[in-house]
């Protein structure tokens, strides 16, 4: 499947990877639902690093619809959570 | 819906790609069933061919048993004419069965016309139904695919937005740091303005320091200004040079004099 890291790029990932990824994504959901920073920014970086380490990345110009999209490894908390508000960051 | 990632996905994809159903491609549906289409024309036009093939076998008999009808009638007229009148009886009756061949020969055979005419109608009709279907079914992936297209842009839409999004905080960031930049010169300034920093370029100075200058040149000036009204009064000046001279006002007066006068002539 692919995933895209916000600001990076796509990256192909075996399903094989996924139980172990989602994983950290819960802790991550947790994490932000509960409004710790710190932990969650140590989970998001060790989401994105497992990514970036089991995947394969996209060459820029392929158009893939993504399945999976990861914040940006800079996202904040309270970024990710206005993404994930009903009108997202993107209006429409 | 958990994980961020899945959630992530799930809105991108709600915003992004509304309109298509990736579990089912509508255009190979839409081909399959032109294949089933085509393949029912075919059965159709196998039947027509089928019925035309038995219409023209019906016909080589008809032609035979009429070339044989016409034989006895032939073989009865002659054995008439040789005054046997039993021969003739029996190429006659048996004319005459073959006569019933024919007549039921010629039912089937109008009715085998009559079924290749419906199906052969039935098959241009078919053929132009498939047609018809196709003609649609190209239109309608066209424009699958054109919506597919523009799902696929809106999605690449989104990613480059997310992009701009990071671009705008870049931008932002940079316009941050530019006023916060602008802002501190301006408080360098001031503060080397008030002389509480030390300018190392040396381009700049201070107010106090501009102030001091300007003072001690002025002092410099007024200075400059007293001693030459005192060389003038014969002053303090006068004085000075006689003490460091050690000589009295005549010989003062007398160095004078030679200064004035070329020194070859003292000596």
């Amino acid at each position: 499947m692919i995933v895209r890291i916000m600001g990076e790029g796509q990256v192909r990932l075996a399903d094989g990877h996924l139980t172990e990824l989602n994983k950290l994504d819960d802790e991550l959901l947790a994490e932000m639902e509960n409004g710790d920073g710190p932990a969650f920014r140590r989970t998001l970086q060790a989401l994105l690093t497992r990514v970036r380490d089991l995947g394969d990345p996209l060459p820029d110009d392929s158009l893939e619809p993504s399945e999976l999209i990861l914040p940006s490894p800079d996202a904040t908390l309270e970024e990710v959570r206005d993404f994930l508000s009903d009108d997202g960051l993107i209006p429409g | 819906m958990s994980g961020v990632m899945k959630r992530m996905g799930m809105i991108f994809r709600a915003k992004a790609n509304k309109a298509l159903d990736r579990a089912e491609d509508p255009r190979e549906t839409l081909d399959y069933s032109y294949q089933k289409q085509l393949e029912l024309l075919q059965k159709v036009r196998r039947g027509v061919a089928d019925v035309a093939t038995s219409r023209k076998r019906l016909e080589l008999q008809l032609a035979q048993l009429n070339k044989q009808s016409s034989t006895l009638e032939d073989q009865g007229r002659k054995a008439l004419a040789l005054g046997r009148e039993d021969l003739a009886r029996e190429a006659l009756s048996r004319r005459a069965a073959l006569q019933q061949q024919v007549t039921d020969l010629e039912t089937q055979h109008a009715t085998l016309q009559g079924e290749e005419e419906k199906l052969t109608l039935a098959a241009q009709r078919l053929q132009a139904k498939v047609d018809a279907f196709r003609t649609k079914k190209e239109t309608i992936k066209a424009t699958y695919t054109a919506a597919q297209a523009q799902t696929r842009i809106g999605e690449a839409f989104s990613g480059i937005s997310e992009e701009m999004g990071d671009v705008g905080l870049a931008i932002q960031r940079a316009e941050d740091k530019t006023a916060q930049l602008q802002a501190r010169a301006g408080a360098i300034d001031e503060l080397l303005a008030s002389g509480a920093l030390d300018d190392p370029s040396g381009m700049h100075k201070d107010d106090i320091q501009a102030e001091l200058d300007r003072l001690s040149g002025g002092t410099d000036v007024e200075l400059e200004l007293q001693r030459m009204k005192q060389e003038l009064a014969g002053g303090p000046a006068a004085d000075q040079q006689a003490i460091e001279g050690g000589t009295s006002q005549s010989q003062q007066q007398d160095r004078q004099q030679s200064q004035d006068t070329p020194r070859f002539d003292k000596q």
